[in-house]
């Protein structure tokens, strides 16, 4: 492991990268460039940023428009700003699954200081539902690079949701969309988790060996399409299934687990995550720590 | 194509419209028969396109941002060519390629899917913007529903188009002052319109009766100003062409019945 770093800040850089190899990738923002990380796209492709200044809906029909003329346009903002340009992205991108991708960053309670407005909780529940869209959240920087140049190749909307608080990187992980990847082998209970809660389980998983349970962690960073094969292998092998996000439990990871499992597989299922309610200002860790999404939290409830 | 022949043309896409809303049963005539003129002066003499090639790279765009004006649409795009005239008969029916709003994954010679109110003027201004990114030579056109212009993302995408200079992009406003719930007036009041479009930043153009195709195609036909996106305000009549359905609020999404049906291909006859 190295150095902290945000997803988001990898998104900037990724960007940058395949822009040098792909003169069809062009971004916009909507007054945020400096928050999403694209500012460095921005000053290395002047051309090929597009300010939309703040009016994210119209940022989101614009870039749909600019994918019919065979550009691949990566929309930026914050995610909580999804449910904002969301009938946009439904109608304009994705009912005709056109080619444009999103990479909304400050996903999740670890935005902190900025408070529940502004802590989305429930973009991947919005994301999910519609047909046809990809909803990737890395676990990591490293994971994050590879998130953005995956969606540039495929065709048709990706969802990337990315985080502002910087978080460990992991050793390079081989990542293929739709496949998730097991972070720590283990037999007595699995964990399913994404983002940076992919950290956070794997201290969880600590805590609990050290009470002698053995906990897989799989690290499902592709929530849709979701690595089912996978989820029905862990949850039969381990019996004990947990989904941890930081997320809302309703319609995130949990649901899209607990979908899988119903009527295929016979296990023990809880949904860890944020329990209907919105976010408020603290410090990162404060918040996740009042949501009950800290490790030694987590790892009381698996305890049960 | 001569004056003359343009207009035998609107008489036939409104006749189309006629048919395809009574065959589906459902559907938008009020809004279509006003919109006649515009659709058939763009695809019938201004823009460049060809129906045998409707993925031309190079080719005009036209976004029908009031994507609820479908049979309209339909019967140009059907006319022009882009499918058999037959497929009319198939509106909104199961798996046609005549969606109730347009799809562009369905039906050739459709540039945007829309039918979502203020989404294709913005959709429009991307493409503008796109196209000049990648010098693109072609024009996109957007035409826009006046109760329309009361969503949000019409203004956004005004402002962007003026941002960013495109004089590539034509809005065309079908002004008929109707809408679901009323006049415009009466639901929202639209105010001066033509004086907010040029308040935005667009080249504004008024054209009194934009149901005389001659004057549709005088606003169409004139030079764009370099800098500037154009906005052709046209003053229609909802249900144009049909005396009962003339500014007739009722008619915005009614078919008419086989009884109607025949009045109204009647009154198309003389």
């Amino acid at each position: 492991m190295s150095e902290n770093k945000a997803t988001r800040v990898a998104y900037g850089e990724a960007l940058v990268e395949l822009g040098k190899k792909n003169d069809k990738i062009v971004v916009l923002d909507a007054d945020l460039a400096s928050a999403t990380m694209t500012g460095t796209f921005r000053k290395e492709f002047p051309d090929r940023h597009f300010e939309c200044g703040i009016a994210e809906a119209n940022m989101v029909t614009m870039a749909n428009g600019m994918s019919t003329m065979g550009l691949i346009p990566f929309c930026s903002t914050f995610a909580v700003f999804a449910g904002r340009c969301y009938e946009q992205i439904r109608n304009s991108v994705c009912y005709p699954h056109n080619n444009v991708k999103f990479g909304f960053t400050h996903a999740g309670l670890t935005v902190g200081e900025d408070g529940g407005s502004h802590q989305a909780i429930e973009d991947i529940a919005l994301m999910r539902v519609l047909p046809g869209m990809t909803v990737i959240a890395p676990c990591d920087a490293n994971e994050a690079k590879k998130a953005v140049a995956a969606a540039a190749e495929m065709d048709g909307p990706v969802y990337l949701r990315l985080a502002r608080l910087p978080t460990a990187v992991f050793d390079d992980m081989p990542f293929t969309v739709g496949k998730g990847h097991v972070m720590r082998e283990g037999k007595d209970a699995v964990i399913f988790t994404f983002g940076i809660m992919v950290e956070v389980s794997l201290q969880v998983a600590d805590l609990l060996a050290a009470k002698g349970m053995d906990v897989a962690v799989v690290n499902i960073h592709t929530l849709k399409p979701l690595d089912e094969d996978l989820v029905k292998a862990y949850a039969t092998k381990c019996g004990k299934v947990f989904t941890v996000e930081e997320h809302s439990v309703i319609g995130g990871l949990g649901d899209a687990v607990a979908s899988v499992l119903a009527g295929n597989v016979s296990c023990q299922f809880r949904k860890i995550g944020v329990e209907d309610r919105f976010g408020q200002s603290g410090k990162p860790m404060d918040v996740l720590r009042e949501y009950g999404l800290c490790a030694d939290q987590i790892a009381e409830k698996i305890l049960g | 194509m001569t004056i003359h022949e343009l207009e035998a043309t609107c008489k036939q896409v409104r006749r189309d419209i006629i048919n395809m809303t009574a065959d589906a049963g459902s559907g938008h005539p009020g809004g279509s028969l006003s919109v006649t003129e515009i659709l058939v002066a763009l695809y019938f003499d201004v823009m460049n396109v060809d129906p045998k090639n409707p993925k031309d790279p190079t080719r005009d765009r036209l976004v029908l941002s009031k994507g609820h004006a479908t049979p309209g649409l339909y019967g140009v795009l059907g006319r022009k060519g882009y499918f058999p005239v037959e497929e009319m008969k198939h509106f909104r029916q199961l798996h046609s390629i005549l969606q109730g709003h347009p799809d562009m994954k369905k039906c050739p010679g459709v540039d945007a899917s829309t039918g979502s109110l203020g989404q294709g003027a913005s959709i429009a201004t991307g493409m503008a913007l796109g196209a000049k990114h990648i010098q693109n030579p072609c024009h996109v056109y957007a035409v826009l529903g006046d109760g329309e212009c009361q969503e949000g993302l019409i203004w956004e995408a005004s402002m962007a188009a003026a941002h960013y200079q495109l004089d590539n992009l034509t809005f065309i406003l079908d002004n008929n002052g109707m809408q679901i719930d009323g006049t415009n007036c009466q639901v929202m009041s639209l105010g001066d319109i033509n004086a907010k479009f040029a308040a935005f930043g667009f080249n504004v153009i008024d054209v009194a009766d934009g149901n005389d195709i001659a004057q549709v195609l005088t606003a169409l036909h004139k030079p764009a100003i370099p800098g500037k996106p154009t906005c052709i305000i046209c003053h229609t009549v909802k249900g144009k062409g049909i005396s009962f359905m003339e500014n007739q609020v009722g008619w915005h999404g009614k078919a008419p019945n086989n009884e109607q049906r025949e009045q109204a291909l009647k009154e198309l006859e003389a």
